[in-house]
């Protein structure tokens, strides 16, 4: 069966979805990271947009699922790239993607994990709100 | 008034044919010169009553319409089935009101993204949902 690419830098996973992406290649992603996440003790995951052309309710579900699922595997997730049209659509559809953190770039993604994990305390029982 | 110029039918009958729907959908609004937010819009709320379709309806079909008032063009989508039918369309209406496990935003959503969103269901015979943009 196709599957989403997830490649692991240092303590990211790192996934580019490439691809139209029907429901259950999604579905799939959301397995085949929530495993890696356990196997590699990732603390980071990042995933680019960037050649999305739309997001559902199914994939923006998808995408709020993973930030769910890593959180409490003690690992954070960053969703980047999203195109402007993207967001739009998004947002009148409906999604607000609540409790997924968003960066425009892999770059400035990659920032943010990292700052989020050196901030992050032992026993720091601060959670995102959903 | 609207003239139809051109049509095209779709099946919806699995996970496939949802993205199939997806991209003729994307094809036709960039042929009828769209701009990029309205084919986002149409593309992702075919994507969304496609679904539907699929889900709730057992697989039917979409239609996909040039439509044409001499000044706009326009693109209407049709989805129909013939599955159970929705009992309470009011209530399918509302957001976050699902019956499939979903977030309940697919056909609020979807007429969120269009202009002009009809629905004509009966129990037991199935269900029609029409949506349109203008350029």
């Amino acid at each position: 069966m196709e599957r989403i690419p997830i490649l692991k830098i240092g303590d990211h996973l790192l996934v580019s979805i490439q691809v139209d992406m029907h429901d259950r290649l999604a579905l799939a992603l959301q397995d085949d990271l929530t495993e890696r996440i356990v196997k590699h003790h990732a603390r980071g995951v990042l995933i680019d947009i960037s050649a999305l052309e739309l997001v559902d309710s199914f994939i923006g579900r998808m995408l709020g699922n993973i930030a769910a699922m890593s959180r409490v595997l003690d690992a954070q997730t960053v969703v980047v790239g999203m195109r402007p049209a993207v967001a739009i659509t998004l947002v009148e559809l409906g999604i607000s993607l609540p409790g997924v953190k968003t960066a425009l770039n892999v770059e400035k993604g990659i920032e943010l994990l990292r700052g989020a994990i050196q901030t992050q305390k032992p026993g720091d029982g601060s959670h995102q709100q959903l | 008034m609207a003239a139809t110029s051109n049509s095209e039918i779709v099946e919806v009958r699995s996970g496939d044919d949802v993205v199939v729907v997806r991209q003729k959908v994307r094809d036709w609004a960039v042929t009828l010169g769209f701009r990029l937010v309205d084919q986002t819009r149409l593309v992702t709320a075919a994507s969304e009553l496609a679904r539907n379709t699929l889900q709730y309806g057992g697989g039917g079909t979409a239609t996909i319409e040039a439509l044409s008032n001499g000044v706009k063009k326009g693109l209407r989508l049709t989805f129909e089935d013939k599955g159970p039918g929705i009992p309470d369309i009011g209530l399918a209406l509302t957001d976050g009101y699902t019956t499939g496990g979903g977030l309940g935003l697919g056909l609020s959503g979807a007429r969120r993204l269009c202009s002009e969103f009809e629905i004509v269901s009966r129990v037991g015979e199935g269900t029609r949902v029409t949506v349109a943009r203008w350029t």
